[in-house]
């Protein structure tokens, strides 16, 4: 770890305009880190994406981490590069340990947040505020496990391999369509009469 | 004048009439006299994938078409999903190098280099010379591949089929040079923290230099086919359009920013590799479109070759491996001979290297985009976190932004150009 490398000038002037809500921040392997509230943390991302001085404009990541020690809070992580300056800056939320795991989406100020969003609700269970479409992304929608990056989510699953066969065989296959793509279409009402008929039984006996 | 039009299909015709003329299926039925024809307004649906080969892997697109216009586009991932994440937590460094083979696998060797690199700059690390120069020529080799199978696929996906045998015979010449130096062709695990699996055979640099002479031939008569052709220019210029405030605002990276006119390379932009000390031009479109990703990644494989001469002509004698007997293991003669060195590999098997606490984001020009690894350590010899940022993760969520308005048949030009690796978005 080198300590010496300075820290990114933008601190301070964060310190300046949002005083408090700047918890803490440091300088890790060269990279500075800024924790910053959850409360603000929209309102602060959103002037370091805009403030003529600061100019983050491209949006590299978001992800989170939960620690080993469970003392240590979730944290939700974006990088953020400024392509005009040529900065770089990560900042972080710390989320309380026992929960609500939620923080405010930041869909509208980059575009590119959206299926990143995604894929952090989907392996942390961190809900975004404002997202326009929180579903799972890389699990299926119907998983029912949990959120498999989290720390007490076991290897292998929570499921005993034959109960994950299981489950997987006892899954609806003709409903792979979501609520919202049958609508489009109405596709459901053009679906050949024995497969609306298949589908109807299971929705009433559940197999 | 209601005359009909006629499908002029001998195999259509389901007979002869009276006459003994055969009948002909109508494509569309005459409309009545002062009646509107009534023509089905309703939007179609279709599913795309995941198994289809125009998808280039396991991606499911879901449809909404308007005639052949495409309305709206629904990507599915995750048919693919691996938990390299979650198994990297359970991993040391070194074991989690196989599992970057298998991400972004029509490029391994990047991005081998691209954790090995992260692990080290979180471990303060310092390779050697040689080390570095061979790591590059790594990386410039997974770009030229990875850009010939973009080539071959894309042009076949719009119909010129030359193009990807040519494409895919060169690809199979980088292939074994690849094999004659990490002994594999596909999952290569060349790094290991600290140094390289393995030092290049003999003679292996005067094979690599002759390829390098000969290679951009086929690039130029890939251009003779596509730079000018009609049908190229024609399903590829104005096609999928990303503006510059666009591609940023969707964080595209790698060739598909720098197709929308944004000039920025890892490169070139935060060096890592000395590449700072190479001289090559990094390519930048103008326009956007399908046609510019295309002019900009045959640009960036010619300066690949650039930088692999450059590459061989300072390529220093010395050792491959840092002179660190916490990471390396040691040399079989010694670790038999040499209690301390037993007890080095001993500890680096059993126990796995310990990284001091901290983080580190460490991003690389990969030839899909801007990889990044992060990588968390709590002290202990497994990374608390390791968070792949996958170029193509990024570069295809800007698909139904690209694809909507355009035709089904452009949708498969604009993916195509994407140049997604499944293994790297579903990980």
């Amino acid at each position: 770890m080198t300590g010496a490398a300075a820290e990114n000038p933008t601190v301070p002037s964060l310190r300046a305009r949002f005083g408090a809500a700047v918890r803490r921040s440091a300088v890790v392997v060269d990279d500075t880190i800024v924790h910053v509230e959850a409360a603000r943390s929209h309102e602060i991302l959103a002037w370091l994406r805009d403030d003529p001085g600061q100019r983050y404009d491209y949006l590299v990541d978001v992800t989170a981490v939960e620690y080993r020690d469970r003392e240590l809070p979730l944290e939700v992580v974006y990088q953020l590069r400024s392509l005009p300056r040529n900065a770089f800056l990560r900042v972080k939320i710390d989320l309380p340990k026992d929960g609500p795991f939620e923080v405010d989406s930041v869909v509208d100020l980059w575009s590119g947040a959206n299926w990143l969003e995604r894929e952090v609700w989907d392996m942390f269970g961190v809900r975004f505020r404002g997202h326009p479409d929180l579903r799972r992304i890389l699990m299926w929608e119907n998983y029912s496990e949990g959120h498999p990056l989290r720390k007490d989510f076991p290897l292998r699953g929570r499921f005993s391999r034959s109960e994950q066969v299981r489950r997987a065989l006892g899954a609806d296959l003709d409903a792979h369509y979501s609520l919202e793509e049958l609508s489009i279409a109405d596709a459901y009402d053009e679906l050949p009469a024995d497969v609306r008929e298949r589908l109807a039984v299971r929705r009433e006996t559940g197999r | 004048m209601a005359e009909r039009r006629v499908l002029e299909l001998a195999l259509a015709t389901p007979g002869v009439d009276a006459a003994g003329q055969p009948t002909r299926v109508p494509l569309v039925a005459a409309a009545p006299e002062g009646a509107e024809p009534e023509l089905q307004t309703d939007h179609m649906l279709i599913n795309i994938g995941p198994q289809h080969p125009a998808t280039h892997g396991v991606l499911r697109l879901v449809v909404e078409l308007d005639g052949e216009v495409v309305v709206r586009v629904i990507p599915h991932i995750g048919y693919l999903h691996s938990g390299f994440e979650k198994l990297g937590e359970y991993r040391h460094y070194n074991q989690i190098i196989p599992l970057t083979d298998r991400t972004d696998y029509l490029s391994a060797p990047a991005n081998n280099v691209a954790f090995a690199l992260a692990a080290e700059r979180l471990m303060g690390i310092e390779i050697t010379p040689r080390c570095t120069v061979l790591r590059v020529i790594a990386c410039e080799l997974s770009r030229i591949i990875s850009h010939l199978v973009w080539a071959g696929t894309t042009a076949i996906d719009i119909g010129a089929f030359t193009v990807f045998l040519w494409m895919f015979q060169e690809r199979e010449r980088v292939y074994n040079l690849i094999e004659e130096w990490t002994g594999a062709r596909l999952t290569t695990t060349l790094t290991r923290v600290g140094g390289l699996m393995a030092d290049v055979p003999d003679g292996w640099t005067g094979r690599l230099r002759e390829w390098c002479t000969r290679f951009p031939k086929t690039l130029d008569e890939v251009d003779r086919m596509l730079l000018r052709n009609g049908i190229w220019l024609g399903r590829t210029q104005d096609v999928g359009v990303m503006t510059a405030a666009e591609a940023i605002d969707y964080s595209l990276s790698g060739p598909m920013l720098r197709a929308s006119g944004v000039a920025f390379d890892v490169r070139k932009d935060h060096p890592y590799l000395g590449y700072e000390t190479y001289d090559f031009e990094v390519p930048v479109g103008e326009h956007g479109d399908v046609y510019d990703r295309y002019l900009v990644r045959m640009e960036e494989m010619r300066q690949s070759v650039r930088i692999l001469l450059q590459a061989l002509d300072r390529l220093p004698d010395g050792p491959i491996n840092a002179a660190d007997p916490r990471v390396i293991l040691p040399s079989k003669r010694r670790l038999m001979s040499d209690m301390e060195s037993m007890i080095h590999h001993f500890k680096q098997v059993m126990e796995g290297v310990p990284a001091p606490v901290g983080e580190v984001y460490f991003p690389v020009e990969n030839p899909k985009g801007e990889l990044g690894t992060y990588l968390v350590s709590d002290g202990s010899a497994k990374p608390v976190r390791w968070r792949i940022r996958p170029p193509s993760f990024l570069n295809i969520a800007a698909l139904p932004k690209m694809a909507e308005g355009h035709l089904l048949s452009d949708l498969i030009a604009i993916n195509a150009s994407v140049d997604i690796v499944m293994g790297e978005i579903d990980r």
